[in-house]
């Protein structure tokens, strides 16, 4: 856990080392929210061995709830974000109770069309703005107070939910539950012979990464006060799976440095040339190839 | 004699043209080692896999405890007290030999559905997993990764995790396959130990541990069993020797 904490550290300190204007605030606080759907996905894929293409998707049913609460004048933190969770935990529950039951790369397709499903619906809802997407009255409030207008108290919100989102997965990891869990993503037929179904197993875990994803997807639509179709978008499922993949499947905080050093990766080069996609392509590709273990091997190498 | 813990009756399966299980039915009774024994590709795993729930026979029926289990599946079969170990080893690579023995005592150990307490931490788990380990002699490598151990450690690591589940019948496919002599020694000489304890279903190329071990042995070939009886008598049957133990001698 140590590189995760260093780097949760910086983020601590960020504001006070030269970062505290605006706009490198909300970089580190997309940098953060992502890291938090990061970790939720390495749950399902580093500790279950359910490799998800449809993981934005429960990031975008927790946005749009906020959405249709937003509509409906609702906006308290205590309201929006048990509805958005729960709302985001249930897509995970009832999709992946189809979803589990299938493995290997008909987990990824099945994953991938339920959330293009729910793109599709996203860019259908005209009432909140359709492909156009749907800007918010403003920030939650918290118990009526305008707390996270205050671009500071937002950037330690978005990290302390992410600490907690980390120290909670890594907890359950370890937990007979967790135990569970990854060893049926070694050798599931081992699991069974010694009575256990992997089944609800998974499907709890599902619904709880979902549940963790949804409130990112709630954090990143008061980051920027806009929620549109694009949350969902598949492009979305395939970044936050290589963030994962990218900081190592060897270890939770993997996790953290992948989605961080994905978004400062993207930004830097972004500053360096307007056609910073034809860098970071392949830059991926290699990353891939010579960091056996992702970022996180590299550490442990190092 | 007791009434028998498990019964086999009339059990078929057919792989396409070829009847791989053709009217299978013996028992084994509580504590009792009963061997089975056959030329390869007799059918002796694919009758472990019925057994245990891995595949679903086409005919028959199989009474566990009194209880008609045909229908249930491998997990189900376990926690009723059945424990099979793989021809193939299958162990958690990743895990410590611990923790392997540790998960089989914990889906017996209470909900599994529990969060939050570190697993690695409970004592009552390690334990009673430690104990499976010493009992199959392989407490000392207790900390090693499976997937670093030797390959008979994993056959005894096999062992101590069926024994982890307190099973009350163990279905133990060719358990010495691929082990060295001294390996396999240890390894009959921890069966022995286990004998009137465990109820043993033990399917075993070697004869000479099959003869030590077995109360009774049944003998199957092209998926039938041609006899089923004591030791003593089954070296002496005449179609048995012609089928199986002339084979084997001849090698
Ligand atoms: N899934 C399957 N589909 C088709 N045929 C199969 C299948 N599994 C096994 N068989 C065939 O069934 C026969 C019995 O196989 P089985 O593995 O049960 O034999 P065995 O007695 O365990 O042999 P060995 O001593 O070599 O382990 C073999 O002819 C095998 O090729
Ligand atoms: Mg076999």
């Amino acid at each position: 856990m140590r590189a995760a904490l260093v780097v949760l550290a910086g983020l601590a300190a960020a504001p006070f080392l030269g970062f505290g204007e605006g706009y490198s605030l909300t970089l580190l606080a997309r940098a953060m929210i992502l890291a938090m759907a990061a970790v939720s996905l390495w749950l399902l894929v580093g500790g279950a061995g359910l490799v998800s293409l449809g993981h934005a998707a429960m990031l975008g049913v927790g946005a749009y709830a906020l959405v249709v609460l937003d509509d409906a004048r609702i906006t308290d933190a205590v309201v929006v974000v048990p509805v958005a969770m729960g709302a985001a935990a249930f897509f995970a529950l009832v999709t992946g109770a189809v979803a589990i039951r299938t493995s290997g790369v008909h987990f990824i397709m099945i994953t991938l069309a339920f959330g293009q499903m729910a793109f599709f619906t996203a860019s259908s809802l005209a009432a909140y703005g359709g492909d156009d997407g749907y800007t918010l009255y403003g920030r939650m409030t918290v118990l009526g107070h305008r707390w996270l207008e205050d671009r500071l108290v937002f950037h330690y919100l978005c990290l302390g939910l992410l600490a907690l989102a980390l120290l909670g997965t890594q907890m359950v990891l370890g937990s007979r539950f967790g135990r569970v869990l990854r060893a049926a993503r070694e050798n599931a037929l081992r699991v069974e012979a010694v009575g256990f179904s992997p089944y609800p197993y998974r499907l709890v875990a599902y619904a709880a990464a979902g549940a963790v994803a949804g409130l990112a997807g709630v954090l990143l639509a008061n980051a920027t006060e806009f929620v549109a179709p694009s949350y969902l978008a598949w492009q979305r499922s395939g970044d936050l799976l290589f963030m994962v993949i990218l900081g190592g499947l060897g270890s939770l905080q993997g996790a953290v440095l992948g989605a961080v050093g994905f978004v400062l990766l993207e930004e830097w080069l972004g500053h360096l040339t307007e056609h910073w996609r034809l860098i970071f392509g392949p830059l991926l590709v290699l990353s891939v190839l010579f960091l056996k273990g992702g970022l996180v091997g590299v550490l442990r190498r190092g | 004699m007791a009434e028998a813990l498990l019964e086999v009756a009339g059990l078929r399966k057919r792989f396409g043209g070829l009847a791989v299980t053709d009217d299978v039915s013996f028992d084994v009774a509580p504590g009792e080692i009963h061997a089975v024994i056959g030329p390869n590709g007799a059918g002796k795993t694919t009758l472990i896999h019925q057994l245990s729930g891995t595949l679903r026979p086409d005919a028959g029926s199989i009474r566990f405890g009194g209880r008609e289990i045909v229908g249930m599946g491998l997990a189900r079969r376990a926690r009723l007290g059945l424990a099979r170990s793989f021809q193939i080893t299958s162990v958690l690579p990743g895990f410590s030999a611990l923790e392997n023995a540790a998960l089989a005592v914990q889906a017996r150990s209470g909900s599994s559905f529990r969060f939050l307490r570190a697993a690695a931490t409970e004592r009552g788990l390690n334990d009673e997993a430690m104990a499976a380990l010493n009992a199959v002699g392989l407490g000392a490598r207790a900390g090693v990764m499976a997937g670093r151990l030797s390959h008979g450690e994993k056959r005894q690591l096999e062992l101590a995790v069926a024994l982890a589940m307190r099973p009350r019948l163990l279905l133990l496919d060719e358990p010495l396959a691929g082990a060295g002599p001294e390996e396999t020694e240890r390894l009959v000489g921890i069966l022995r130990g286990l004998r009137g304890q465990y109820a043993i279903l033990l399917v075993e190329h070697d004869m000479q541990a099959v003869f030590a071990l077995a109360d009774r042995i049944s003998v199957l070939v092209y998926g039938r069993v041609i006899a089923t009886d004591l030791p003593a008598v089954i070296r002496a049957n005449a179609e048995v020797r012609a089928a199986y133990l002339g084979e084997d001698e001849a090698a």
